[in-house]
């Protein structure tokens, strides 16, 4: 039982962290644009001499 | 970063937001050079692209206008088109709604599943007691969160007095949540909070599943149309001008219109001379003069010089408003293919009350007792929920219109795909839809130097034969000459100076019967000729549909010869010199004989006959009235689409027709199943959510069926 109180928040929290990530994700728009996010791998970078 | 011109983010003007729309990107090289050139424009603080919905954000400053950046991105060599702010307002909120609810929900059923587990393998006593009591404290918060678009649409039809399929998931939910609370507060054997958080995961899988590829879709056929001018400026009495919008513009009043905007009443023209632009009205695109007296329609471009306009029609007059709603009366007779599934899902939504009331009472007759009871009418509320009917026709038509977007094909409603499935014979039009439909130059004749000065010159003129010569030169990867001084003539042409050279693209000096442009270079000239020509893949497209079964014909208004000419080219009948009302008829004989024809077609001339048709098809080049009348728009230069366009919504058909029986065939296994109280709600819910997911599943292959 002393596990259990102890394991099941530890659970909750867990899920809640996954929740608020997921939900910190969608607001910072990375679910907006999937198709391009594919194709901006092959993007090479630019070279500039700084 | 690159650019010399650039504004930085701490510049004092404040920056605006334009996006728009560029169908032509394909791959990570284009997002590259769009994310990389346009910030090097005057003016240009950022590009963004988003390659999903073929968009690009640009943030400049307020004093750089549209046209000079839909100009920048066509230099790029990609077509634009400005998009209002936020048309899909509405829809992306709906679909964000549904994938947090989706989240929550997943979040919600991991945990209480968890518990629930441990209850189903032996916890008693207090623990079982506490698990009962966290898997409320976790459901009812996330019931409340996610349940609330199914709520909300149950609420929206009983409000009139109407009957969807979320009233049966709403009542059902409720229902089993408020009696898992009664049996944990009263230390009950079960509860059902994995059952109902379950219920709703899966289902808000198949919703958020449905709203992104709609939204995918809607995304590029707002691109296409609403091209209209959406304000005018009205000089009033007094001499001053203030924008007015198209839909409250009087006639009588004096717009005055710009160089290059579009116009957004019919009118007269008053005052100045241009040449106006009909292309978005007839598909034609040379231009026509416009001097005072002039009549000229809502929706063309001016292109030249600034002009004064009375407005003489508007809004819902004009003549863009009247074909419209001509070609929507004639398209009216197809509408009556109401959607099978809408009316059964009408229907069958009451008997499923009705049944788990009967299921109720019956139970309770016997002798069970009201919780048995409840029980077993939840489960039959649950199991008989029409989601997988509801579900058969939508989801494989959203599966194919994407899959069919992406061969470049944009299909406008779900009924199209009926219709195209249909069809047993194609009707071509010729200019502009087997051909290209712009003016295309043979530039094998010049030199590597001409071709970069062509280009330069070609880029600062707004001439059709300038924008084709450009396309042509920048899909070679020609790039452009250093020119100084560029200097357009209106009917003259372009002249600049290279190096001190003089260059030119001007009228040639002789005429000829087809469109031609002179480039000089100093001394030299070279007289670069123009012609429309056919589309590469026109003979594969035939065979595709010859393989489909379908005959091909050839009607179109230009001349016999001519039209004869394409069509033993391609072993086609061709009837040329017809008249909008002859192709009409043409139609119309076909449908009277039976036949269900399929016609492709461009221009205003074929408005007609695309609504007459039994399904339609026109060119992403065509006018806007022949895109409104049509069921679907291809865009690009390949002719393919066409053919893809039958494949799929044959395949399509044949999905939904199985998705039907496999629908039908569940609820007559499980409802008896159910009635007779030997099903739990957990697994009804279960059975529910998978009967969901293989329809889904099922309507999933489509996104192969054009390969």
């Amino acid at each position: 039982m002393n596990g259990l109180m102890f394991l099941i928040p530890v659970a909750l929290g867990m899920g809640a962290l996954g929740l608020a990530m997921f939900f910190w994700a969608m607001k910072d728009g990375q679910f907006e644009d999937l198709d391009g996010a594919a194709h901006r791998i092959l993007i090479d970078d630019e070279d500039e001499p700084k | 970063m690159s650019a010399h011109h650039a504004l930085t983010a701490d510049d004092a003007v404040e920056l605006v937001d334009s996006r728009f729309s560029v169908p032509g990107m394909r791959c990570a090289g284009c997002i590259a050079k769009l994310e990389r050139e346009l910030p090097k424009v005057e003016g240009v603080a950022e590009a963004r692209v988003n390659f999903s919905v073929k968009r690009v954000a640009l943030r400049h400053a307020p004093a750089v206008d549209e046209d000079a950046l839909i100009h920048a991105i066509e230099d790029l060599g990609f077509e634009a088109q400005r998009i209002e702010d936020n048309p899909l307002g509405t829809n992306d909120a709906d679909r964000k709604l549904l994938l947090r609810a989706l989240a929550v929900s997943g979040f919600g059923m991991m945990n209480i599943m968890l518990l629930s587990v441990s209850v189903w393998s032996g916890a008693g006593g207090v623990t079982k007691q506490l698990f009962h009591w966290l898997s409320a404290i976790i459901a009812i918060p996330v019931i409340a969160y996610a349940g609330r678009p199914f709520f909300a649409s149950a609420w929206m039809a009983l409000k009139h007095w109407r009957t969807n399929m979320d009233v049966p998931i709403s009542i059902g939910v409720l229902l089993a949540s408020a009696m898992s609370f009664y049996e944990t507060a009263t230390g009950g054997e079960h509860a059902y909070f994995e059952s109902v958080v379950m219920l709703l995961f899966f289902l808000l899988c198949g919703r958020a599943l449905d709203a992104m590829m709609r939204g995918k879709t809607r995304a590029g056929i707002d691109a296409l149309l609403g091209k209209m001018g959406k304000s005018a400026a009205v000089v009033g009495d007094d001499g001053s001008v203030s924008r007015v919008p198209a839909n409250e513009i009087e006639p009588g009043m004096v717009m005055l219109v710009a160089a290059g905007e579009a116009l957004a009443a019919d009118g007269e023209v008053i005052e100045g001379s241009s040449a106006i632009d009909n292309s978005m009205l007839t598909g034609e695109s040379r231009l026509e003069p416009a001097t005072p007296g002039s009549e000229i329609h809502a929706g063309t471009i001016n292109v030249m010089a600034p002009i004064r306009v009375r407005a003489t029609a508007v809004a819902s007059d004009t003549k863009v408003a009247e074909i419209a709603r001509l070609m929507d009366e004639a398209g009216q007779s197809r509408s009556r293919y109401v959607r099978i599934a809408d009316k059964a899902s009408r229907y069958y939504a009451p008997a499923v009350h009705t049944l788990a009331a009967l299921a109720f009472t019956g139970w309770m007759i016997a002798g069970a007792g009201w919780h048995q009871s409840l029980i077993i009418a939840i489960a039959v509320l649950i199991i008989t929920c029409p989601c997988a009917l509801g579900l058969a026709v939508p989801a494989a038509q959203v599966v194919a219109s994407n899959r069919l977007l992406k061969e470049g094909l944009l299909v406008k409603d779900g009924t199209a795909l009926e219709r195209l499935a249909d069809v047993d014979s194609v009707c071509f039009d010729k200019t502009g839809t087997l051909t290209l439909g712009e003016p295309r130059p043979d530039v094998s004749r010049l030199g590597e130097e001409a071709k970069a000065v062509g280009l330069a010159l070609a880029q600062n003129s707004r001439h059709p034969l300038s924008k084709g010569l450009s396309k042509t030169l920048l899909a070679e990867g020609v790039a452009p000459a250093a020119i100084s001084d560029v200097a357009e003539r209106p009917g003259m042409g372009v002249f600049a100076s290279l190096d001190g050279t003089e260059v030119a693209l001007a009228r040639p000096s002789e005429t000829s019967d087809h469109p031609t442009s002179e480039l000089r270079i100093g001394e030299k000239a070279y007289v670069i000729h123009f012609a429309d020509p056919l589309r590469e893949d026109i003979s594969q497209t035939l065979e595709s549909l010859d393989a489909l079964g379908l005959e091909s014909a050839l009607l179109s208004g230009d001349r016999v010869e001519a039209v004869d000419a394409v069509a033993s080219r391609f072993d086609l009948t061709g009837k040329g010199g017809l008249s909008p009302a002859d192709k009409l008829e043409i139609l119309n004989a076909m449908k009277a004989a039976g036949q269900l024809p399929l016609m492709v077609g461009d221009g205003l001339n074929d408005g007609p006959a695309l609504a007459a048709a039994h399904a339609a098809i026109a060119p992403g080049s065509a006018s806007d009235a022949s895109q409104q009348a049509a069921d679907a728009v291809f865009i690009g230069e390949r002719l393919m689409p066409v053919a893809k366009a039958v494949q799929v919504a044959r395949a399509t058909m044949r999905v939904v027709r199985q998705n039907f029986v496999l629908a039908i065939g569940y609820n007559i296994l499980a409802v008896p199943l159910a009635f007779f109280g030997m099903v739990t709600p957990l697994i009804a819910a279960i059975a529910m959510s998978i009967s969901s997911l293989i329809v889904v599943g099922n309507s999933l292959r489509l996104a192969g069926a054009a390969k």
